[in-house]
């Protein structure tokens, strides 16, 4: 890095310069002022506040406020243009395109970790081994069941209590999809939160509880709750580990993005925090339990950011499309 | 009970100890039920207590953690709104009780005024997020007005946006309801007499205000101003519509800057299971009582000063 410094160039050369080398240039950093505004996602929340801790030391001038309005509400103010960056665990709906595209905001979609869901009871619950997608749905759809009894006769004949996380955040937007399907409906009586750290709280404390979030908090709190293997298509009950994650096995699984607003990527802040969040996230997918991207889609991720391209693989002409993972590379 | 029949005494003074336990017992568990709160606070709290909690900010890891920008986001909000709130506080009262003429208009007006301060605070928080951050998108935030340099002390934009400004406002339309009712009840205070001798000696209703009324009125006034305070500074759900900040790296150094206050910092810090973390919040709710006495032995330092017998 000896040559940066006795080159006397602008700071935005400089920066291209790190960016093509993989890393940002450090003492040009510390120079830098701005702000880069972030929110979205609460299952995001804890990748970007060690990004954001991280990137505090070596940018101190650069201000990064960090909001958690859920995928839903982080994406409202993405799209109008309020915030910089917009963190997601599911790709951006055809309406926030929509909305989007209203306001003139262009965006860049980078994914940047796995999440998986995690089925927990609590842990003195001895009789549910395993549970199938059909068991799922009797319990959280509407009108589902009140007793164990009700979905399995062996179970015990005792109330149950179903934990959910908020439905403004992207967890739950997951679950319903991939368990309730589109036209279903959750059940009314769910124990809400929009805090997944009350849900462990919850079904900490009650033996009859069953509730589901991130692998994330699963891993953070392995003792306090027990996640219950899901049976996968091939009909073998399938635990929630990395492993299964990355190569498909475990069903509930989903990526996680971060959205940029396309216009402040031109700006150094935005572009210095998104270069530093894509070198170092796979570090701290780790450190905070969700599932680091397998090595050719975090290249893919890097391609598309250097490239600026900008669009979602998800929507096209105003529908949600199963778009590949993996980002179109130029 | 007709009249003209004794009651035997025993029976009255049995039913005076009766409401005197009746009182005892309502303070007792009133202030026992607060002392519980406080000493596990205290206990939980004292140990993160430093100079590395106060002067840091936030962090994953609870033991590097502190609380710098939350610290200085409460600070310069609920200056703000005390700046704002209480001079249009005590001069809405003073017009309503000293100008006003007692028409069916005021009647509307205090019936209003007494049923705002009774609106949940979010309410607050949304029209302020329309009025004062997005000026009710007569400007685009994506453009706005600006004056001066963002890293200087004096910039200024509109709309506001989701700065410390945007905050405080929103802050001060949530306590000047109570801080309108608390200076018109301290107006009240002040005898009639005084006010008559005055005029009849001449003064104009100005002189009488700031001579007269004003004086005598003010160290009672600051009651209120203690009790909007800490109203303010506890408030939590208007900020979270208004800044939407829970993590923070820097303090705000203009009316503009981004912010987060203490009660959200407390509230993400509690409800996080690790209980490591309940300690710091518990650690900044002894900083925030803390303040809070702070801000009120201000006011209790002006009323001090200020306080003179009436004669």
């Amino acid at each position: 890095m000896h040559i940066h410094r006795r080159l006397p160039v602008l700071l935005g050369s400089l920066l291209a310069t790190a960016t093509a080398l993989g890393g940002p240039a450090a003492d040009d950093l510390k120079a830098l002022k701005g702000t880069v505004r972030v929110d979205g996602s609460s299952t995001v929340f804890p990748i970007m506040e060690a990004v954001a801790e991280e990137f505090a030391k070596i940018a101190p001038h650069i201000k990064v406020p960090v909001g958690v309005s859920g995928t839903g509400g982080g994406f409202k103010r993405f799209c109008a243009g309020e915030t910089q960056i917009s963190n997601a665990s599911r790709p951006i709906s055809p309406s926030e395109v929509a909305l989007a595209a209203e306001h003139k905001v262009e965006f860049i979609e980078l994914p940047i970790a796995y999440d998986a869901l995690s089925i927990v009871v609590n842990p003195k619950n001895d009789w549910m081994k395993q549970v199938t997608i059909e068991h799922l749905r009797s319990i959280f759809s509407s009108g589902g069941a009140k007793r164990w009894s009700e979905i399995d006769p062996t179970w015990p004949d005792r109330p149950m209590r179903v934990f959910s996380p908020g439905t403004d955040s992207g967890t739950f937007d997951y679950f319903k999809e991939a368990v309730i399907g589109k036209d279903g409906s959750m059940r009314a009586d769910l124990s809400v939160s929009e805090d997944d750290n009350v849900l462990v709280l919850g079904v900490q404390g009650d033996k009859d509880a069953i509730g589901f979030f991130g692998l994330a908090y699963f891993e953070e709190n392995k003792g306090k709750l027990r996640a219950v293997p899901v049976v996968g298509p091939e009909g073998a009950p399938v635990m929630p580990e990395n492993s299964t994650v990355n190569d498909g096995t475990y069903p509930l699984s989903r990526p996680l993005f971060l959205y940029a607003n396309a216009k402040s990527a031109a700006t150094p802040e935005t572009a210095a925090f998104v270069d530093f969040t894509l070198a170092k996230v796979a570090g701290f997918v780790d450190e905070v339990g969700y599932v680091a991207l397998p090595a050719n889609l975090l290249e893919a991720a890097h391609a598309t950011w250097k490239a600026r391209t900008t669009g979602t693989r998800f929507v096209k002409d105003g529908k949600k499309v199963d778009g590949s993972m993996m980002p179109a590379s130029k | 009970m007709s009249a003209g029949r004794a009651i035997p005494i025993a029976r009255r003074l049995r039913h005076d100890r009766m409401l005197l336990i009746a009182c005892l017992s309502a303070t007792t568990l009133a202030v026992a039920v607060l002392s519980a709160l406080l000493i596990s606070v205290f206990i939980q709290g004292l140990s993160s207590l430093d100079w590395h909690f106060l002067s840091s900010y936030a962090s994953r890891k609870a033991a590097n953690a502190g609380i710098l920008a939350p610290l200085m986001g409460t600070l310069w909000v609920c200056a703000i709104c005390g700046l704002i709130a209480v001079p249009l506080g005590v001069a809405t009262a003073l017009y309503l009780e000293e100008y006003a003429p007692r028409t069916r208009l005021r009647s509307l007006v205090q019936l209003n005024i007494a049923n705002l301060s009774g609106v949940p605070s979010i309410v607050y928080g949304i029209l302020g997020l329309a009025a004062f951050a997005r000026c009710f998108g007569a400007i685009s935030t994506d453009d706005p007005w600006t004056l001066g340099s963002p890293d200087s002390l004096f910039f200024l934009q509109l709309p506001f946006g989701r700065g410390v400004l945007a905050g405080g406002l929103t802050l001060a339309l949530v306590v000047l309801p109570i801080m309108i009712i608390a200076a018109q009840e301290a107006l009240r205070t002040v005898p009639k007499s005084l006010r008559h001798a005055a005029l009849a000696l001449g003064s104009t209703r100005w002189q009488v205000v700031w001579k007269v009324t004003l004086p005598a009125a003010l160290p009672t006034m600051m009651t209120g101003a203690i009790l909007s305070m800490s109203r303010a500074i506890g408030e939590a759900a208007p900020l979270l519509v208004i800044g939407g900040v829970l993590l923070l790296f820097s303090v705000p150094e203009n009316l503009m800057s981004d912010f987060t206050v203490l009660p959200l910092q407390i509230y993400n810090w509690a409800g996080r299971p690790q209980d490591d973390f309940h300690k710091i919040a518990a650690g900044a709710i002894i900083v925030q009582l803390v303040l809070l006495l702070l801000f009120n032995s201000v006011a209790l330092f002006i009323r001090h000063k200020l306080q003179r017998p009436l004669q």
